[in-house]
């Protein structure tokens, strides 16, 4: 169970904007975070992954206590067990496709797993390639299975699927959802693209004016 | 030809180098990343060798280092180590007055690497250090080569720093720059015409496989 009630004030486009947001999710829920760009959908995972400080207020997560204001309490992002992946891919474009895999290993943790992953998102034979050689939807998968080489128990995709076009959309969703079901995560995905949040999540948080203004099923949120 | 003076550049502009690349890269590294006001004030010291004439530096480092005063004299009791016309004292002038050279290259090195790569590291469980060596650093390398050049030519064409702090003294700290000055006020020009087209060379050389290795580089890792 993730608890979170945070504040933050962001500048946002419209100038300076407050972030006030609680909620509770549940392990092994798939939440859409939906609300029109510079909201702060991206603000709240980065909160949560500890890469952004909130102003004030509290994170627990499975318990235990990520972010408390009133504690003095902040877990840097590397002892948070989470797994992250960004709009942008963020490969090392120095590493081969397994060399960006093995970098995310912890220490001492069998590389076993590198291969496993690869496997998954059906990247085996390209391996030894660097990054850049890959397509956009071939990136973006090295990215997921790099994510989850650390076991997480917790995955945040910021806009994962946005650069990449409806085939590979689609393709990747797949991708998501199987992780999600297999490794029984609990996961947040920031999307602003409505038929998205629908076909992958089971609750959608809609966040507009630094609030979330609706939570609950997809379907009674965007209609059927 | 008597070659010493050019030898003397060279290992002049060597340890110089070398030393700067140990110092540059913290440096730059907290130039790029620190949110400390303080570090304009930093910034600008760095830099202030690039705007002021050679003779000031010169003056209080030649000010600085001699036994008459208390630094001087502390490095000469304790340490048994005289700055003033030696050839260790040419070397911590030379870092001095190279320094912006180094730090600037490596700072904007830095600060062309995608913010989301240095997020992922985080989120990926690694800390500072290894996102340094493994993700930063192999990323820059044409920072690297391009910092570690100019730092090297730039104390290869000192003159007026050395002059003041090295003085003359054959095998020394009597560089090419200081021998060719000399050898057109004994109205030697044919000696002066020597060691200046050997610098030209040499700098041409330097410079143009720089220029050749960076271009190749860049292809290799596909920015270009």
């Amino acid at each position: 169970m993730i608890e979170l009630d945070l504040e933050k004030s962001l500048f946002g486009p419209d100038g300076k904007m407050g972030l006030k947001v609680s909620c509770q999710i549940k392990q092994g829920e798939l939440v859409g975070l939906y609300g029109p760009s510079g909201a702060g959908k991206s603000s709240i995972l980065r909160m949560i992954s500890g890469l952004m400080r909130p102003d004030a207020g509290k994170l627990q997560v499975f318990g235990r206590a990520w972010f408390d204001q009133s504690q003095k309490i902040n877990l840097k992002p590397q002892r948070r067990n989470i797994g992250m992946v960004f709009q942008e891919y963020a490969l090392f474009p120095n590493m081969s496709v397994e060399e960006n895999l093995l970098f995310a290993l912890d220490k001492g943790q069998a590389p076993a797993i590198v291969s496993e992953m690869l496997e998954r998102v059906g990247l085996e034979k390209l391996a030894q390639k660097r990054p850049m050689v890959l397509s956009g939807g071939q990136k973006q998968r090295v990215a997921l299975a790099r994510a989850m080489v650390r076991r997480p128990n917790i995955l945040l995709l910021d806009e994962p699927l946005s650069a990449l076009d409806m085939d590979m959309r689609a393709n990747l969703q797949q991708y998501i959802v199987q992780f999600h079901k297999d490794f029984a995560l609990t996961t947040l995905l920031v999307s602003h693209d409505a038929s998205e949040i629908r076909r992958m999540a089971q609750r959608v948080l809609v966040l507009e004016n630094g609030k979330f203004s609706f939570d609950g099923e997809p379907g009674i949120f965007f209609g059927n | 030809m008597d070659f010493s003076p050019f030898i003397l550049t060279l290992r002049l502009a060597l340890f110089t180098t070398l030393i700067l690349f140990f110092l540059g890269i913290p440096l730059a590294y907290w130039l790029a990343y620190s949110k400390y006001r303080i570090k304009y004030a930093v910034e600008a010291i760095v830099s202030l060798p690039l705007v002021l004439p050679p003779t000031v530096l010169g003056f209080y480092l030649l000010l600085a280092f001699s036994p008459e005063n208390a630094l001087g004299a502390f490095l000469d009791e304790y340490v048994d180590l005289r700055l003033v016309f030696t050839f260790p004292g040419l070397v911590l002038a030379s870092v001095i007055y190279s320094l912006p050279f180094m730090v600037q290259p490596l700072r904007s090195g830095f600060a062309s690497i995608p913010k989301a790569w240095l997020d992922t590291a985080q989120t990926l469980g690694k800390g500072r250090w290894v996102t340094l060596t493994r993700v930063l650093l192999p990323n820059m390398r044409s920072a690297l080569l391009t910092a570690a050049v100019l730092s090297f030519a730039h104390t290869v064409g000192e003159f007026g720093v050395v002059l003041m702090v090295g003085g003359n003294i054959p095998e020394e700290t009597r560089v090419i720059s200081v021998a060719i000055y000399n050898e057109v006020e004994a109205m030697n020009y044919g000696q002066a015409n020597r060691y200046s087209l050997l610098l030209i060379g040499f700098s041409f050389l330097v410079l143009l496989i720089t220029y050749w290795v960076n271009h190749d580089k860049n292809r290799v890792l596909g920015y270009d």
